[in-house]
Order: C-alpha cells, then sequence, then structure tokens
C-alpha cells in the first residue's frame, strides 16, 4: 500500500490544464493548413495532382482543400513551387456540416454548439458508444487516450459507455467497411433518440486513403445524419476534445464561429 | 538445411529476379514446406498470384528458420482449382490457406476448418472455393461455427462491435459453466480492400495505406514498404535515415508495450498502473510526434530515408522526456510486478504451450513469451539492426505472466537502445534521402521488420514495367490469433479480457 502511495506521489498529477489554458502542441504537429490561391501560378495544379486522397480542388475561384479528405500528409505542400500551401500547429478543426470541412484558406467555420434543448439533455452528461467500422486503430487509439488521466474526459461529463443503449450518440471511426456496414446500423438503431452522430477522422468523413475502394463506403455520411465532422488522420485528441466541447457549447466565448487566426480577405 | 534444397535462400530485404525463384511441381512444393516446417523453420508467407496471366494460379511461399541467416522462397503453379491440403501435415498453413482459397477460389482438398476468412468474394470470376455463383456475395459471420455438445454445454457469442473503444471481431466460446472448451475467432469486419489496391504502384497513394494497414504500427509497415522499395530500386539507405527508422520503430514499440502494461494491469483491477501507463503511452507518442508531427509516426518513413530530421537539440530534448517518461514507466512496471494480486492473476492464465507455439508459427512477444528466440532483428537483421540491436527477450512460461514479462524487458531493453542511438546520431549532419528510382521488372523482394507485435512480412512482385504485379502483407496478427483461441481452453471465461490483452492484436492488419 504504501508503494502505491510513493508511486502515486512520483507519477504526479497529470491532468492537462486545457481548456482554460491553451495547449502546447510540438512544433512540427500538422492542423490547420494556410491556403494562399494568390501564389499559384496559372494553370498550376501540381498539389491536387500530388494529394494522396483528391483533396484538393482548383477552379476560378480558387484553390480549396477539403480537410475531410486530407491526411494531413504534406504531400501537397512538397508538390508545391510557390509555397502557398503550409500547415500549421492549429488543431481546433471540427465542424457541423461536411461542406464547412471544405476549406479555401479563409474561414473555418468552426463547429457551432447544439441548440439549446439538445445542450439541456447533453450539455453536461454525454454517453457516447464507439464503433470502429473498418479504423486503423490510430483513431481509435486517440479516442481512448481522452479517458486517460491526461485529458480526463469525464472531467466534462462525456464518457465512452459499453452498450448503445445506455449512449446518447455513437462516434465512428474509420472508411465503413461493408462488412461493417450491418453492425453500423444496428448499433445506431440501439442508441435511444434523440441521439448524435460524430465523424471521427479523414476514413469516417470521406474513406480516407481507401476512398473508393470498392469494399468500402467512403465513410458514414451516406447511411447516417453526422452532427460532427473532426477531420485528421487521425486527429489529435485535442481535436477531437475540441470538436466535442465545441458540439456542447462548453468552450468559452464560442457563441459566434470562431475566426482562424491568419485569415485573408475577410 | 537439406529440407530446403528445393527453395532459393534471399536475405531480407534482397531484391532477385523473378527468374530465381525455383518454380517447382506442386508435391515437392508442398513436401518442402511441410519437411521445412517439420524441422523447424515457420512460414513467414504463403499467398497466391494471377499475374503472370495463366488460367492457372501460382503459389509462392517464404520459410523463415532462426538458425540461418537467410529466408527460403519457392514456387508452384497450381494445376487446376484444387490442391492437397497442406494444413493437416502442418497447422500453420491453416489460415494462410483458407486466405487462398477465399481470394483465388482455388480448394485445399483436406482442410479441416476451411471457413472463409473476411467474407469476400473470389478475385478470380468464376472461380469460388465455396462453390457459389457469380454474384452470390457472401455475408459477413454467416460460416459453420464450431459447437461442443452436451446438456450442460452453453455458447457465448459476442461481437462484431464490443464494449470498449476497439475495433471489430467475432467471438464464440464453447462453455461448460465458467470453464472455456474452446474459443472461435471469425473477423473480416475490417476488410478494406488494403492489399488488392497496392498492385499497379506504387502510386501516389501507396504509402498512405501503408501506414494504415495496421495504424497502431505505422512505422513498422511503412518500414517494411520502404525496405522493399529500396531493394527494388537499388537505392541505398543513407545511415543517417537507418538510425532514425531504428529510433521510430523502437519508440513504436515503447508506446504500445508500455499501454499494453496499462491495459493488463486495468483488466486485473490494478488500478495505480492501469492508470500511470494510460498516460506513458502517451508520452511516448508524443516523443515520435517530436521527431516528426504525428503520434503515429505517419510521415516519417518514406522510400529512400525519412522526413524529418533530429538535431542535436531536438535529440537533446527527446533525450531527456525519454529518461523521465521512463524512470514513471519503471516505477508503474516495478509496482505491477511487484503485486502478489497480479501476480496471482498473471500466472498460469491463458498458457500456450512451447510445442503449440511452434506448431502454430506464432511470431513477436507471444512466441518469446513461450521461450522461442523469434525476433527479426536478430534473425534477419536489416537496416540498423545490422549494426546495434536490443538484446532477445524471452520468458519460458507461455502465460500472461510471460507475455507482461516479455514486454516489460522489452520497453527496458527499447529505452537503453535509443539512448544509444539518439547520442549518436547528434553530432552528424548526413543526407536523409537517397533517390529511389524506378523499380526493377520482374522482381522479388520480401521485407521483414520486427515490429512491436511481432514478424511484419511485405512481399513485393514487379511486372514488366516495374510496376507492383502483386503485393502481400502478413501482419504478426495473422499468425498469433489462432494463439489467442487456444490460450483461452480451460480457462474462465472471465479471463477472455486478460488473455486477449495479453495477445493485443490487430483486426485491421489482419482483416487488410
Amino acid at each position: 500500500m504504501l508503494d502505491i502511495l510513493l508511486a502515486r506521489l512520483q507519477q504526479g498529477h497529470r491532468t492537462i490544464a486545457y481548456p482554460s489554458e491553451e495547449p502546447t502542441l510540438p512544433d512540427r504537429f500538422r492542423g490547420l493548413p494556410v491556403v494562399n490561391s494568390s501564389k499559384c501560378p496559372d494553370e498550376c495544379r501540381s498539389c491536387a495532382e500530388a494529394c494522396p486522397t483528391d483533396a484538393i480542388r482548383i477552379d476560378d475561384s480558387g484553390l480549396r482543400l477539403d480537410l475531410g479528405r486530407c491526411l494531413f500528409c504534406t504531400d501537397c505542400m512538397e508538390a508545391c513551387p510557390e509555397e502557398a500551401i503550409h500547415y500549421t500547429t492549429e488543431y481546433r478543426l471540427a465542424t457541423r456540416t461536411r461542406d464547412h470541412l471544405v476549406f479555401d484558406g479563409r474561414l473555418l467555420e468552426r463547429a457551432a454548439a447544439l441548440d439549446e434543448t439538445s445542450r439541456r439533455l447533453f450539455g453536461h452528461s454525454l454517453k457516447l458508444r464507439q464503433v470502429s467500422a473498418a479504423g486503423c486503430n490510430a483513431c481509435e487509439a486517440d479516442l481512448n487516450v481522452l479517458s486517460t488521466v491526461v485529458f480526463d474526459l469525464s472531467r466534462f461529463g462525456i464518457q465512452f459507455v459499453a452498450s448503445p443503449r445506455h449512449a446518447d450518440g455513437i462516434v465512428i471511426t474509420g472508411p465503413v467497411s461493408e462488412n461493417m456496414r450491418t453492425a453500423l446500423l444496428a448499433t445506431y438503431a440501439a442508441v435511444p433518440a434523440p441521439k448524435l452522430v460524430i465523424a471521427v477522422g479523414a476514413c469516417a468523413i470521406s474513406g480516407g486513403p481507401y476512398r473508393d475502394n470498392p469494399e468500402v463506403h467512403n465513410g458514414c455520411g451516406s447511411l447516417l445524419p453526422v452532427d460532427l465532422f473532426i477531420p485528421g488522420c487521425p486527429p489529435h485528441p485535442l481535436t477531437i476534445l475540441d470538436g466535442l466541447l465545441r458540439l456542447l457549447g462548453r468552450l468559452e466565448g464560442q457563441s459566434q464561429p470562431d475566426q482562424p487566426a491568419r485569415r485573408q480577405n475577410a | 538445411m537439406s529440407n530446403r534444397t528445393d527453395f532459393a535462400a534471399i536475405r531480407n530485404g534482397e531484391a532477385v529476379p523473378l527468374g530465381q525463384v525455383p518454380e517447382m511441381p506442386f508435391t515437392d512444393f508442398r513436401r518442402s514446406i511441410v519437411d521445412g516446417v517439420a524441422a523447424g523453420q515457420r512460414i513467414s508467407a504463403l499467398f497466391g498470384d494471377t499475374s503472370a496471366g495463366s488460367d492457372n494460379v501460382d503459389l509462392f511461399a517464404v520459410l523463415a528458420d532462426s538458425t540461418q541467416p537467410a529466408l527460403g522462397v519457392g514456387r508452384t503453379r497450381l494445376d487446376g482449382d484444387n490442391f492437397l491440403s497442406l494444413t493437416p501435415d502442418c497447422i500453420q498453413a491453416h489460415l494462410f490457406e483458407r486466405e487462398l482459397a477465399e481470394q483465388f477460389g482455388v480448394h485445399p482438398d483436406g482442410h479441416p476448418w476451411f471457413k472463409p476468412v473476411r467474407f469476400h468474394s473470389s478475385y478470380r470470376l468464376g472461380h469460388d472455393a465455396w462453390g457459389r455463383r457469380p454474384g452470390e456475395v457472401p455475408i459477413i459471420g454467416v460460416t459453420d461455427y464450431y459447437r461442443v455438445e452436451g446438456e450442460e454445454i452453453h455458447e457465448v457469442a459476442v461481437g462484431p462491435v464490443h464494449a470498449g473503444v476497439i475495433e471489430p471481431g467475432h467471438f464464440r466460446f464453447q462453455c461448460y459453466g465458467e470453464q472455456v472448451f474452446h474459443l472461435e475467432i471469425s473477423l473480416g469486419y475490417q476488410h478494406r480492400g488494403a492489399e488488392r489496391t497496392l498492385v499497379g504502384g506504387p502510386h501516389k497513394r501507396t504509402i498512405h495505406t501503408v501506414e494504415t494497414v495496421a495504424g497502431d504500427t505505422s512505422i513498422g509497415h511503412a518500414t517494411a514498404y520502404c525496405q522493399a522499395v529500396e531493394a527494388l530500386a537499388g537505392c541505398d539507405l543513407p545511415r543517417r535515415a537507418e538510425v532514425l527508422r531504428g529510433i521510430a520503430l523502437e519508440l513504436e514499440r515503447l508506446a504500445n508495450h508500455s499501454g499494453d502494461l496499462g491495459a493488463l494491469a486495468g483488466d486485473v483491477g490494478f488500478l495505480p498502473t492501469a492508470s500511470f501507463c494510460g498516460r506513458l503511452r502517451g508520452d511516448f507518442l508524443n516523443l515520435t510526434a517530436l521527431i516528426c508531427g504525428s503520434r503515429f509516426g505517419r510521415g516519417l518513413v518514406r522510400p529512400g530515408g525519412v522526413a524529418f530530421d533530429v538535431d542535436a537539440t531536438r535529440a537533446h530534448l527527446a533525450l531527456e522526456r525519454l529518461e523521465a517518461a521512463f524512470r514513471d514507466v519503471k516505477n508503474a512496471a516495478e509496482l505491477l510486478f511487484n503485486s502478489a494480486s497480479v501476480q496471482a492473476r498473471f500466472e498460469n492464465t491463458g498458457t500456450v504451450s512451447r510445442e503449440t507455439a511452434i506448431a502454430l508459427g506464432l511470431v513477436g512477444p507471444a512466441a518469446r513469451a513461450c521461450g522461442l528466440p523469434r525476433d527479426v532483428r536478430h534473425e534477419f537483421p536489416a537496416g540498423r539492426f545490422r549494426f546495434s540491436r536490443p538484446p532477445l527477450a524471452t520468458a519460458p512460461d507461455g502465460d500472461v505472466f510471460a507475455r507482461a514479462n516479455v514486454r516489460w524487458q522489452e520497453i527496458q531493453n527499447s529505452v537503453s537502445f535509443i539512448r544509444d542511438e539518439l547520442a549518436a546520431i547528434s553530432i552528424s549532419d548526413e543526407a536523409l534521402v537517397a533517390a529511389a528510382g524506378p523499380l526493377q521488372p520482374n522482381h522479388l523482394v520480401v521485407s521483414l521488420i520486427e515490429g512491436w507485435r511481432g514478424e511484419v512480412c511485405h512481399v513485393a512482385l514487379t511486372d514488366a514495367h516495374g510496376r507492383f504485379s502483386r503485393y502481400k502483407i502478413v501482419d504478426p496478427s495473422f499468425h498469433n490469433w489462432m494463439g489467442l483461441a487456444v490460450a483461452l481452453r480451460d480457462q474462465q471465461i472471465s479471463d477472455f479480457p486478460l488473455c486477449n490483452k495479453s495477445f493485443n492484436l490487430s483486426y485491421c492488419g489482419h482483416d487488410l
């Protein structure tokens, strides 16, 4: 017993101060990209061609990067002759609609809070059932980590539960393999209404690196109504936590959609 | 070895012209494998291929032998869609043959438990090992399961969706009260077509597919892939890149092994270590992120080298954090192993005998916990491990305690390895990437890496244009799932989570 107490003392208090303090991310972390179409040479499509998931569209209105497909791999950045794209350590990326993930470098409309009725229901107690539908265990691992002492998810009243019957919603990872379709839909059906659907990671949002393989459904969007999109491959735990807290309206000064730090042409 | 005279000897990460892979009649091919395994070799890969354009399926086999520096490769062309199953004479062929049947519609006659692996249609239209008509799609989980009969026998079916935040799979227990007579594991829910999509590559998505074959083994699989590509391209890896890859691979091991110790502690209700290790796993992941920005090492390992450098300042910072994390892991692990109640629960639980481990062809910590010296870093060292490697860690008893013990030894070994490597790189300014040109046409390469779960095996074949005509991935989980099933025999069903955690296998790595 004494050993345990001494060990407890050595291990120390490890829960991060977030959200009351801004977290620090690794300097090489790849978060929200900065896109500057004005640098693009005429007819240049290098980035779009290099992108492994075809996340980049270039048309008359410039370059748009679909964060729902983006693997944050920097293949586009390396292909660009003019440094028109680079990645920042901005980790706050979650949105409420699929369209909002299509990023033009100006404004990322981050997730707005649920309506008042839903917030009253879920705002202080949100139980989630996780379904991995062909996820590679990276998104799953960084969801799991939220329950460790570092993030201490339960201090926000959020918890992963064992049964969909006990849940207020499901968190989906993976591109949704055909072999998991039935189990995913059955799990969703088993959650009592009203219920939420949260898509975590490029695979769950768009199919990720498995997009258009006949074995998968390109994410859960065509099968279920998604309330929150959390992009990344995998998303950083803080990106997930930020998204969840935004959805519940639990972040200070969140009432208006946030503006990105380096916005242009507002 | 005399039993392997028919097979050609090649080294790990050595590309050879396809013509040098000896083609032999099926009976010789079968005998070489059966005799080789009987003499102590293991099957690293056994797979089909139709890229030669024949109406018949070619089979390739890769045999590994801990006592030999080279691997054995051979091939045969099947005569028709039936062949004599190897499994009755060589148990570890069982899942390879089921996979072969499912992918190519060939039938291993006499296979004792002939069932689908991933529940997908045959890749050869009109050839189906289960006699399904074209368009008749298999339904996941629908197969004949084993059933123990008797008045007081009951069946417990779990999954595909489990209670935790974990990948899906289906488990069926045949129980007599609390006692498990048999566990059958039926997977395939995670099948994404990963392997098939690599054919025709390398293309822009290839490395990203490989990094997500098993997301917790991104470094292991990416390194196996890059090693294969570099061999095919005749590219010499800069020494600095080799060192950084070695560090990244051991960091991946540290993170996962630490997490596993915590999870094992949690499953016996020993909460202090469960809580400490949950955090420490993240600290090791963050060390990988310090190097490349991604906690899982995404974007670090690239054909020809690595994409991120570690300068003296970063190496110093990494070393500091490594020591801090290790100090706390040591504290958490010692607490775990010195607790009598933990020992009582770990010892004699989920035991796999040495003989069973050999017969099933187990790899990685699960094999080393049965006293088998199977570790690619020692048996078939490539890259940095030719010059420097953590010592081999084994334990004799084959139970949960042994598997936990091997992990704890490996944590200590990897920390001391990384410590030395970080100190060595900080004074150099070598290149990070060597140009990896086009791949040699009509070649074969076998690339093995000791991932944290065990042997990661990639086999690449190129066509006349230097594109992949076949790409085979064998995740260590493919070998080891049967080990878990066997470990559960005569155990209490309530010990399933503990046994499962002690193997901690990949679903998506198996399902591909």
